[in-house]
């Protein structure tokens, strides 16, 4: 449970700024391919340890061994897939450049059609 | 990948579509065995040889039966299931097929064995056609896989009959 919340916690920055971080495009595109790579070469490892020894059970373990382990690695949101983060207007700016005011009763009668 | 659900459902998505290609290849790994099983059946006595009231003939037998299927067993064998049946040809019928015995073998160390059983299921003809009759007893096994495809094949052993008459 210590590991969940330690999850938990990495999102902590961004509940209290009120947005959601996601990862950057870098980051994504590293993760899938950290994610395909690694289940694969551990289904390879498994089906050849459970072959050689002789244990279907072994291979089976040892897969699921490497799902849970690329599950830890490629799900949470860690830090070091965020590297070059997109730089989105900080909010603060927002207020110094207000919107166009829209009239109300124009957009209403707009959305009405 | 934009979200942890998004990466999450990839992952197992992906995980579990491996798992599928990983037992098929587990299946087809058991193409690579070649098994060398060997059989052998004595009928040590007939206990009786009997006409039923509705017509039909039935026989009680005991016999030894010892087996080596050991070559059978793979890393993908759950348990190999085996039965004896008494096979002989009537007027009637071309071939008649009466399973005497079975037995589930779960393990490869088990697979060698030696058993003196009587019948476990009734030896009974469609007809009175069983005085004198020849016929073999064939020892059939079904390999079931933990996963993929199951391998059937059998021993016949030949020369064995019936009493003349009933006793």
């Amino acid at each position: 449970m210590g590991l969940f919340n330690y999850i938990l916690l990495l999102y902590e920055p961004q509940r209290r700024a009120g947005i959601i971080m996601l990862m950057d495009w870098q980051g994504q595109k590293f993760v899938e391919q950290i994610m395909q790579i690694s289940l694969l070469v551990f289904a390879v490892i498994a089906l050849v340890a459970g072959y050689v020894l002789g244990s279907f059970h072994l291979m089976m373990l040892v897969y699921a061994g490497g799902v849970t382990l690329t599950t830890l690695i490629t799900v949470p949101n860690w830090p070091f897939f965020n590297r070059n983060p997109l730089n989105w207007l900080d909010p603060n700016e927002v207020e110094k450049h207000h919107k166009p005011q829209v009239a109300v009763s124009l957009k209403k009668k707009a959305t009405q059609k | 990948m934009h979200s942890f659900g998004y990466r999450l459902n990839a992952l197992l998505t992906f995980a579990v579509t491996i798992l599928a290609l990983m037992c098929a290849i587990a299946s087809l790994s058991d193409n690579f065995n070649t098994p060398s099983p060997s059989a052998e059946i004595q009928i040590t006595n007939i206990n009786w040889f009997q006409k039923q009231p509705q017509g039909n003939d039935e026989v009680s037998l005991t016999m030894n039966i010892s087996a080596d299927l050991q070559s059978l067993f793979t890393w993908n064998t759950k348990q190999v299931f085996i039965f004896v049946a008494a096979e002989y040809e009537t007027p009637k019928n071309s071939l008649n097929q009466v399973s005497l015995w079975d037995a589930i073998i779960p393990a490869k160390e088990h697979a060698k064995f030696w058993i003196h059983t009587s019948n476990k299921y009734r030896f009974v003809d469609q007809g009175n056609n069983l005085r004198g009759k020849e016929f073999n007893l064939t020892l059939h096994w079904h390999v079931m896989p933990k996963t993929g495809k199951m391998f059937a094949d059998k021993i016949v052993m030949t020369g064995y009959s019936l009493p003349e008459e009933y006793r």
